[in-house]
């Protein structure tokens, strides 16, 4: 790893490039929401199908995007990502079926018997707590095993081991259906969010627009830090660990701002997904998905910005297609996408067109 | 080029306010007796091998040693040792008269004034040289402060002289990862310098270096010393004579010899230990 | 053969007319449903050894009347009894096994109309297995016997038994209202205080017991991963999928012998060992030799890269034997299990599979640290570079051991088809666990493997009847990483200067 990863492939092809390429992108996704406002006889007109599928994705680039602050700077590869995306996801959720329910309980509680809300569902009926639910319960989780993770130096393999476990053992929790996260099926049958309806082309074009706002933020956030001190400490760490804390810098702090952090930016992702998709259930927590998360920034290109994006954008991108048109062949795709990336692909597609235009 | 931290012929409680650039020194660190470590007794074992055995070492305020010994001697573990890398399983081991080594983390360590410069040079190699000591400078560490520092014009300054000392201001902009090996063991010793702690430990500094580079560092050396404290470890006895008046000879653990190079190399046992019967 | 029995069959066979069998099998036939019932409940009353064999076709389904076969209708209720008859009248057969199981039957499914029959046999019952059985059998009659003597009798023979049935049945007798006699209610209570000790002491040797078969299981599964974790440095996530190929290499061996030697499929996991091992090396090997080669000091290259060959293989499996899970079946000599106590039964399958991993550790063991390859396996793994001046063909070594590790992987398949279903599928649900005895054990230590095995099956195995099997997962993560904050390094791990 000679190359100073800091430097994104957009910085060295030339900032106008880079800054047109961004925001013709840009200007395309605030039009999507706007153009599925048209009348449906429209030629201009986005089908509801394109406009969520183009929102899911650019919620799993958030997920990259958080995915690549931990692995492709700090250097931990995390393949327990999905977990924070589900918590986020699974905290909006019962705040739209508590939407859905009124003041009755939930439809899934009533089915599986339960008679009233377990303590940590109390208050999800008001949005606001929602949303700080959304925000806390992958931080805290992240914090706690974060700590814990990071104060025994946990690192390397071992450590994408654990928290592939800690997914892992979080799915069966929620596949539970005594544990009141709705079991197999999850939550579903979404009516209405802040009283609008779920369904409703206003409402859809509006959370997408957010979609498009949080990976914005993003984007900035990862653009910030990765131009401070604390991003070249953290380049540092994934680099030299034991020289930085002889330089008598604490890695334990830096490492747990960055992964909580990550994990934020996780849970929020889910939280947008949720009601664009209209459905959560422990399957996003299934260690495949997560693992899957780690290729789409493998492929873009770790430590830099927008390969994470771009890496997102063309996984699902083939996926949509392939399940539909190949659905048999996916998995070898996806299968072979895994092995090539890592054998010819080191440094993603950002760092092969980075060597492009160096030559 | 560097202004110094202690003056030993001055009462230690006094010279420090007057650090270089306005940096902060840890307060509390007491060196009234002239001694900035003090290694007691100190056993270490690895599953039944002892690593080191009983060592006892004593540097002083200002003092440039030599250790030298054969390979295994323990060298490096009680460079461990001291940092916080290894925790003794017996034995006392004092950094000035009241801060207890072996109670400190190895960040601790670090901040209290020990920097290492390590066997094999690790540099931060997707950083450029000048982000290298950025990283290494002395200033506050925390988590909080790293979010929102920028240099300032003292601590730039300060950069570029010891880029300057340490014959890299034309590579400040050039990853550290693309540096020669010579280049990274002086970018590693740029490191340690802007650090500014109060003991050095260097192993092995001039290892791939070549002849006008090892004099050059020798140089170096001895003009810190006596504003700094300074503990080489080398196998280069020219260069070790060229710089030490004081050696110390490891073996098996424990110290067989000190003295000046002349004295030690006149030493029955450690001819024997060299050379074999 | 008790001569007092063989007196009573005499006897009986001399008050039956001889056409015994032909009458009855002529009322069968003629009788409606309910007229069947009655005549069933009668025959198990009054069993006669003749009808043995009419009894049996029924079992079958066959009735034959005058030399005419014809097949029957049966309905649930109709085979219970017939099952019932069937055991009556194997109550006076020779062999002591054939009347053990149908004692034990009839502790079930006895009726009230069977009283005199069974106290006839108990007398003249002479092996004490059997007779513990029916005693048994007839004591939950008696517990609806008028006669409080009788019933206290029944409860007191209950309690000394460590019957989960017993239990049941003095529950029953415990309810309120059922029960009138005071003496007779106190008794059963202390039967069944008595009987739920026993009881206990078997499921905490069942626990037990199911903790170390899935220690082994584990083991079988990690210690693969072991090898290639340990000595290569390789984190492989398609392990899982070599144990599927093994399974799968196990169906498939079955397959060949109900084709080719019907006669010999009693012994097809003993063919099934080398071929699967044989299997999964070869593709191990050829992955090793391809992909994983290029990837060596790179840990989470190979991981991902692993996960893509995980991928591959499960979907190529899916495409070749189709998504649905594959029939493997045991062999006779590993199926059915030893009863070492009423309430535990070890299961030959999981006992052999418990033998079975430790002589793989073994074996691993000997050909890591007493051959020629284990010597250069070691070699490799601490000093690459010097090995290869020494002239160990380090590409070789590698491909060797990366087989060794899918080989064994290989056998762990065959194992586990014997004890769970085969599907594509089958590899994911173990790859997490194999992972983390690896890092609780270690890495590069089998001593660590097999203790941090053996640790977490039964670790798990008692945490599961007390918080359940979920959360008992997730309190075992937690306590892995706990753990890892006193020792990083694993269970048995070489301490030494910290090379930098």
């Amino acid at each position: 790893m000679n190359q100073p990863l800091m430097v994104t492939a957009a910085q060295k092809a030339g900032p106008t490039v880079t800054t047109l390429v961004g925001g013709l992108v840009l200007l395309v996704l605030l039009a999507l929401p706007l153009l599925s406002l048209l009348p449906a006889d429209s030629p201009f007109q986005v089908s509801a199908y394109t406009l969520t599928l183009v929102g899911k994705i650019l919620c799993y680039a958030i997920v990259a995007l958080a995915l690549d602050l931990v692995w492709g700077y700090a250097g931990r590869l995390s393949l327990g990502h999905g977990l924070f995306f589900a918590l986020g996801g699974y905290a909006m959720g019962m705040y739209l079926m508590r939407q859905a329910s009124g003041d009755e309980l939930p439809a899934f509680m009533t089915f599986l018997s339960w008679t009233e809300l377990p303590w940590y569902w109390v208050g999800t009926q008001h949005f606001w707590w929602a949303m700080c639910l959304v925000v806390l319960a992958p931080g805290l989780l992240a914090l706690v095993f974060g700590f814990f993770a990071f104060r025994s130096r946990i690192k390397g393999v071992y450590f994408s081991i654990m928290t592939q476990a800690l997914t892992f053992a979080g799915m069966l929790l929620f596949f539970r259906n005594e544990t009141g996260f709705g079991g197999n099926n999850g939550f579903t049958n979404f009516r209405s969010i802040l009283g609008f309806g779920i369904t409703e082309p206003g409402t859809r074009a509006a959370l997408f627009f957010a979609t498009v706002l949080l990976l914005v933020v993003s984007l900035f956030l990862g653009w910030k830090l990765a131009r401070s001190k604390f991003g070249r400490v953290l380049t540092a760490l994934r680099d030299a660990e034991n020289r930085l804390m002889f330089c008598g810098y604490d890695p334990r702090g830096f490492k747990l701002f960055v992964w909580v952090l990550s994990a934020v930016l996780c849970g929020l992702a889910g939280a947008l997904y949720v009601p664009q998709v209209g459905i959560i259930n422990p399957g996003e927590m299934s260690p495949t998905n997560s693992i899957e998360a780690a290729v789409w920034v493998a492929l873009g290109g770790r430590g830099t910005l927008i390969g994470p994006l771009l890496g997102a954008g063309v996984v699902n991108g083939m996926k949509s297609w392939f399940t539909v048109a190949f659905p048999e062949y996916w998995l070898f795709f996806l299968g072979a996408l895994f092995i090539i990336v890592t054998l010819y692909l080191p440094k993603g597609v950002i760092g092969l067109l980075k060597k492009k235009a160096d030559q | 080029m560097l202004e110094p931290i202690l003056d030993p012929n001055k009462d230690a409680g006094s010279s420090r306010d007057a650090i270089s650039f306005g940096q902060r020194v840890e307060p509390g660190l007491n060196t009234r007796h002239g001694t900035i470590l003090t290694l007691e007794d100190i056993s270490v074992s690895f599953d039944g091998f002892k690593a080191l055995n009983n060592l006892n070492l004593y540097i002083g305020v200002g003092e440039l040693r030599c250790i030298i010994g054969p390979n295994g001697a323990g060298k490096t573990t009680m460079m461990d040792v001291i940092t916080g890398k290894t925790r003794p399983s017996e034995g006392q081991a004092w950094f000035g008269e009241t801060l207890d080594l072996r109670q400190m983390s190895e960040v601790q360590i670090a901040q209290a004034g020990i920097g290492r410069k390590f066997q094999k040079p690790t540099v931060f190699e997707a950083l450029s040289v000048f982000e290298n000591l950025e990283l290494a400078q002395k200033t506050d560490k925390s988590v909080w402060a790293s979010l929102r520092a920028t240099l300032s014009g003292e601590q730039k300054d300060r950069i570029g002289e010891v880029l300057h000392t340490i014959r890299l201001s034309g590579s400040a902009h050039r990853p550290a990862g693309l540096l020669s090996h010579g280049q990274k063991q002086f970018l590693e010793i740029g490191m340690l310098l802007v650090q500014d702690p109060q003991l050095l430990l260097l192993d092995e500094p001039v290892a791939g270096m070549t002849d006008a580079e090892t004099e050059f560092t020798a140089e170096l050396f001895k003009s810190l010393a006596g504003k700094h404290s300074l503990m080489v470890v080398e196998h280069d006895m020219g260069f070790v004579g060229s710089i030490a008046d004081h050696v110390t000879v490891l073996h098996q653990g424990s110290v067989l010899a000190e003295g000046s190079l002349e004295q030690v190399q006149a030493d029955e046992r450690v001819i024997e230990v060299y050379l074999g019967r | 053969m008790p001569t007092a029995l063989y007196r009573v069959i005499v006897a009986l066979l001399l008050l039956l007319p001889l056409a015994v069998h032909a009458d009855d099998a002529r009322d069968f036939a003629a009788a409606n449903n309910s007229q069947q019932a009655t005549l069933l409940q009668s025959w198990a009353a009054q069993p006669a050894p003749a009808r043995v064999e009419l009894i049996n076709s029924l079992q079958q389904g066959q009735l034959t009347v005058d030399g005419q076969t014809k097949t029957l209708r049966l309905n649930n209720r109709l085979r219970g009894l017939i099952d019932t008859a069937l055991a009556s009248h194997q109550l006076l057969a020779s062999d002591p096994k054939l009347r053990l199981s149908a004692a034990q039957h009839l502790q079930k499914s006895a009726s009230p109309a069977q009283l005199s029959f069974l106290d006839r046999q108990l007398a003249g019952e002479t092996d004490s297995d059997v007779h513990t059985a029916l005693s048994l059998a007839l004591a939950n009659l008696q517990l609806v016997d008028p006669d409080p003597a009788v019933r206290l009798a029944a409860v007191r023979l209950l309690g000394e038994t460590g019957e989960p049935l017993a239990r049941t049945r003095l529950e029953t007798l415990l309810q309120p209202g059922v029960e009138t006699d005071a003496t007779v209610h106190t008794a059963a209570e202390t039967s069944l205080s008595q009987v739920k000790r026993k009881l206990m002491i078997g499921d905490l040797l069942g626990q037990a017991f199911s903790g170390l078969s899935l220690g082994s299981i584990l083991l079988l599964a990690a210690l693969g991963l072991a090898i290639t974790f340990g000595l290569l440095g390789v984190i492989n996530m398609a392990h899982g999928e070599m144990l599927m190929l093994g399974a799968y290499s196990t169906y498939c061996v079955q397959l060949l012998f109900q084709r080719f030697a019907p006669g010999a499929i009693e012994f097809y996991p003993l063919l099934a060992l080398p071929v699967a091992f044989f299997v999964t090396a070869a593709v191990g090997m050829v992955l090793e030799r391809t992909i994983i080669r290029h990837l060596y000091g790179r840990p989470l290259e190979t991981l991902l890269a692993t996960w893509g060959i995980s991928l591959i293989l499960i979907q190529l499996v899916r495409v070749l034997f189709g998504a649905q899970n594959v029939e493997v079946a045991n062999p006779a000599w590993l199926s059915g299990g030893l009863q070492v106590l009423p309430n535990l039964v070890l299961p030959y399958n999981r006992l052999v599979i418990i033998v079975f991993a430790l002589a793989v550790v073994v074996l691993t063991w000997l050909l890591l640290n007493k051959t020629r390859l284990g010597l250069n396996v070691r070699a490799v793994t601490q000093n690459r570079n010097m090995a290869a001046c020494c002239g160990v063909p380090t590409g070789r070594v590698d491909m060797l051991a990366f087989g060794l590790g899918s080989g064994i992987a290989g056998l762990g398949g065959v194992a586990l088809s014997q004890v769970g279903n085969v599907g594509p599928d089958l590899g994911q649900g173990y790859i997490i666990d194999s992972f983390l005895v690896v890092v609780l054990g270690g890495v590069g230590q089998l001593a660590g493997t097999v203790y941090a095995a053996f640790g977490l099956g039964i670790a798990n195995k008692i945490l599961e009847p007390q918080i359940g099997a979920v959360l008992g997962k997730i309190l075992i993560l937690g306590l892995i990483i706990l753990f890892i904050q006193k020792r990083p390094q694993g269970l048995f791990a070489l301490k030494g200067r910290v090379i930098d």
